[in-house]
């Protein structure tokens, strides 16, 4: 099991009198029954669980205001959480930690089309967003595919990432403004219903932060008109390299496509047998393109991309005729996770970002890596901005083949960094790749962004064990070690 | 006036030199690039170092096919989009050279200068602001140490998202050696559409209409004096007249929609980034609102004299004052914030360039400079506290 920091078994200890203040502040919002707290002892990172110490479900600003206010006198600390699906344990509860559930602020607080903004609680889930302006003809452009479920809150907290974010964006290039609580129960508002905020960009830094900086308790987000049409293309290539060159072509051409997604051969496999979109079923890779806009623009570009890939030596290409079509096309892509699933009996979604140039040479290199270990490796891969999102099936019932899998994972994301990339695009740091992340910064750029954390929180209550490698590795037994002896700032806060 | 000396550090061990040596003494550092934004701020009351940022120029790696462009930020500007557009790309967010609103000659502009000063232009509109498209950079930090945040590819969620803040941060908290900067391909064509004859209230709903329709309207921007509303929109040749069509329709009740010519459209934007409208103002202030109260506030505004131009479908107004007055409690009534561009000096040293914050963000904000700076290094006075 992973190191998690040292439990307090004092605040543990005083688990009933710590419920029973919760609960003069949110009197019917406090959850300690062992049973009921089981539902959130993980969040999507299943193969790490903890039941909370308790966890709390505030309704109001000042409630979640009070809350921390008196956790963070007591010296107690808190998990923020949304919809639990974090896929990086971003939610992971803590023994000694409150969690801080959001499920309750579930309204659209107003919106305003002719300014095209909308301010929600962040509970409120991000296909909830557009539910509630669809009718008017817009929508909110970043679409995780968790969207059914996974909150704004979360959203925000992770800057997620959907299929569209090639040309609509991240979440954090499409929120305008939060309310936030600090740890010490001070609320502040960054941004709002502007194109941007006075001062420091301290929202940018917030969106991202993953529930280590404050809790959101509103959101004011931008939306779109819904695009007049849409369209998309199913083009099967003999190798990686000319569907990537034919993906550098189409950039290289002037065209962003709304998403540009491309599928390996075990991938299209899998989920053709699960959804039987008409795959073809001998391409090495798949490129799944969509074109969005006016019709005229639909139009034009289907015909620069279908030119361009066939200059590439495309052996397929179809087109959707009817927004059937185009569904279907997306069908094989969006079940990709449990067309896999089906394969084997456990898979583990990495979420490294390369430059896209790389990509064969990765691909080949994760082929090796998985001889290696003996694990099947499935890719789908958000072509046009470099998000590749391995699957690596495995068996946790097969003593060894979940640490195998990880160690797999850990080497991937490593190979990322190696070439000119990142360990998550999209997905976060979260508990699960904490430890990899002097792979991409030095002991002293962690030091830099944990005092950063510090002027946030400068005890590290919220959310402890997350995004940063812990100082102290604890060892066999519980015995903590220290291993970084040697720090950059030793002026600053330890946790 | 304060004690100047100048230093042009050439490389990182350079600036660590100098973060160093101003912890040791009492000298505070001011980075500048071309300058084409010095007269932003106060004059620095202490003893000042100027380091000319110049010393980091060139490109350092631009693949046009991965959208990333590595440049150091003493680069000038002008050879940025040069290079860009040799490729067909360029910056999205439509950065643009200050020198001309503070009365200097053009092309001394940098593009850490823009980044730094959170420059964007009338594009910002559909496409964001320099925040939007930095993707990563190298630093100096006023610890005196070397670190990089971000990385060279468009999606990262890897450690906090310290570029944000490196946009507009004004040369404070951190000296920037490298920059990673989004690239996007230049539209094939662009059309300038204008409707004349509008008041404030009736150009904003237009610019709102054009903008919840499927116009795709890249920019959109009023100006008061010739009465002018234009919406541009950028794209291949069939879109764009795809666009043309259904926005004539769409406003037809509003007015009718005249393209202009090509020298004419460029004409029109230029005078959004030199603002030559307003060269006469002694007090040039950026206005940043909700669109929608624009209107309003353009009225109260106008009653004490003030002129000015609209952009960003009315979320961006560039106004000049005689005198400071009430402008900010106006604004701020609003639901905007105003920072003071130019003014002279003794009107600078006396009225913070960039708009108060509420004091629980305030304090945050002096936290997070602090966990960059904590000994104030760059903090000249130019921006109030220190
Ligand atoms: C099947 C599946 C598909 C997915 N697809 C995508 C995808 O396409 N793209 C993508 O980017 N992600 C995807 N994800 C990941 C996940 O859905 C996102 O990270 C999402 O934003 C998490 O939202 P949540 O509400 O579930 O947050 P949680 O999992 O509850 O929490 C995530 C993090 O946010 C913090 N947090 C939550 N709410 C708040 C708040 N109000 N204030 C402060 N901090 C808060 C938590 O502390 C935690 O660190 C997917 C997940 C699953 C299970």
């Amino acid at each position: 099991m992973l190191a998690m920091p040292p439990v307090d078994h004092q605040v543990v200890a005083r688990r009933a009198a710590i419920a029973r203040a919760l609960r003069a502040i949110v009197p019917d919002g406090v959850i300690d029954d062992p049973d009921a707290l089981r539902v959130y002892e993980s969040d999507g990172l299943t193969a790490y669980r903890q039941p909370p110490l308790l966890t709390v479900l505030p309704q109001t600003t000042a409630q979640v205001a009070q809350i921390l206010r008196w956790c963070h006198q007591q010296g107690i600390k808190v998990v923020p959480r949304g919809s639990g699906t974090s896929l990086s344990g971003g939610a992971l509860p803590l023994a000694d930690a409150v969690l801080l559930g959001m499920g309750r602020f579930n309204r659209i607080l107003s919106i305003d089309y002719q300014d095209r903004i909308v301010v929600t609680q962040p509970g409120v889930t991000n296909l909830a967003i557009t539910r509630a302006v669809e009718d008017a003809g817009f929508y909110y452009a970043p679409d995780p595919s968790s969207q059914i479920a996974c909150s704004i809150g979360g959203n925000v907290a992770e800057n997620s990432g959907g299929v569209h974010c090639l040309k609509y964006g991240l979440t954090t290039n499409n929120v305008l403004g939060v309310e936030m609580v600090l740890i010490d129960g001070e609320v502040v508002r960054l941004g709002g219903a502007t194109f941007e905020a006075a001062g420091l960009d301290l929202l940018g830094l917030v969106v991202g932060s993953e529930g280590l900086l404050g809790v959101v308790t509103e959101v004011t987000v931008a939306i779109l008109p819904r695009p007049e049409t849409a369209r998309a293309l199913l083009i099967g290539f003999a190798g990686v390299e000319a569907a990537g060159q034919a993906v550098a072509a189409i950039i290289a051409a002037g065209i962003i496509p709304a998403g540009m997604e491309m599928m390996d051969k075990a991938a299209t496999h899998a989920a053709e047998a699960f959804v039987h979109a008409g795959y073809p079923l001998d391409a090495e890779a798949l490129l799944i393109i969509e074109l969005d806009g006016p019709q005229a623009e639909c139009d034009h570009l289907i015909d620069a991309v279908r030119a361009i890939t066939q200059g590439f030596g495309c052996t397929s290409c179809r087109i959707s005729e009817t927004e059937a079509d185009r569904l279907n096309f997306w069908a094989g892509r969006k079940a990709a996770f449990p067309a896999v699933g089906r394969l084997s009996p456990d898979y583990y979604c990495m979420d490294g970002t390369i430059p896209r140039r790389q990509l064969a040479h990765v691909l080949r290199r994760m082929a090796d890596l998985s001889a290696q270990y003996g694990l099947g490796v499935a890719n789908v891969f958000h072509a046009g901005d470099g998000n590749l999102h391995p699957l690596i099936m495995y068996d946790a019932n097969i003593a060894g083949q979940l640490e195998q899998a990880e160690a797999f994972g850990a080497d991937i994301l490593r190979l990322c960094v190696e070439v000119g990339g990142v360990l998550t695009g999209e997905h976060g740091v979260g508990v699960e790749k904490r430890d990899l992340m002097p792979a991409m910064f030095t002991d002293g750029e962690l030091a830099q962004q944990r005092s950063l954390k510090a002027a946030f929180d400068p005890d590290g209550l919220l959310n402890p064990g997350k995004v940063f490698p812990l100082l102290h590795r604890c060892a066999e037994q519980g015995r903590v070690h220290v291993h970084h002896g040697q720090t950059a700032f030793p002026d600053l806060p330890r946790f | 006036m304060a004690s100047v000396t100048m230093a042009c550090p050439r490389d990182a061990a350079d600036l660590v030199a100098l973060v160093a040596a101003a912890r040791a003494g009492a000298t505070r550092l001011a980075l500048c690039g071309g300058g084409s934004k010095a007269a932003f701020g106060a004059v620095p009351t202490g003893p000042v170092t100027r380091v000319d940022m110049r010393g980091f120029a060139g490109i350092v790696d631009y693949d046009p096919a991965e959208l990333v462009l590595t440049v150091r930020p003493g680069t000038p500007l002008a050879e940025v989009e040069t290079l860009l557009a040799a490729h067909g790309q360029m910056l999205a967010f439509e950065p643009f050279d200050h020198g001309p609103i503070h009365g200097c000659a053009g092309g001394a502009a940098t593009i850490g200068g823009v980044i730094a000063a959170g420059v964007a232009g009338s594009r910002r509109l559909s496409r964001g602001q320099a925040r939007d498209h930095l993707l990563g950079f190298a630093a100096v930090s006023g610890r005196g140490e070397a670190f990089v945040a971000g990385a060279r590819v468009t999606k990262n969620v890897t450690g906090y998202d310290l570029p944000k803040i490196a946009c507009g941060s004004w040369g404070r908290m951190f000296a920037l050696t490298e920059l990673h900067v989004k690239t996007l391909p230049r539209a094939e064509m662009q059309q300038t559409l204008v409707i004349d004859g509008l008041n404030p209230a009736a150009a904003v709903l237009a610019m709102s209409r054009a903008l919840g329709s499927q116009g795709a309207v890249a920019a959109a921007a009023h100006d008061p004096i010739a009465r002018r509303t234009a919406l541009r929109l950028e794209g291949f040749a069939a879109s764009v007249a795809a666009r043309r069509a259904l926005l004539e329709g769409l406003l037809a009740d509003t007015g009718v929609l005249g393209a202009l010519d090509a020298d004419a459209a460029t004409a029109f934007w230029q005078g959004f980034r030199d603002l030559a409208a307003l060269a006469d103002a002694p007090l040039l202030w950026r206005v940043i609102v909700p669109a929608g109260h624009a209107p309003g506030l353009i009225e109260a505004l106008e009653l004490t004299g003030a002129r000015w131009l609209m952009d960003w479908a009315g979320g961006l107004l560039w106004v000049g004052t005689r005198a400071d007055g009430a402008l900010r409690s106006l604004v701020e009534a609003a639901g905007g914030h105003a920072d003071l561009v130019r003014a002279d000096a003794a009107t600078r040293g006396r009225i913070p360039a960039r708009h108060p914050q509420a004091p629980a963000v305030a304090a945050l904000e002096a936290r997070v400079r602090r966990a960059f700076d904590p000994d104030g290094v760059f903090e000249t006075g130019r921006f109030g506290d220190s």
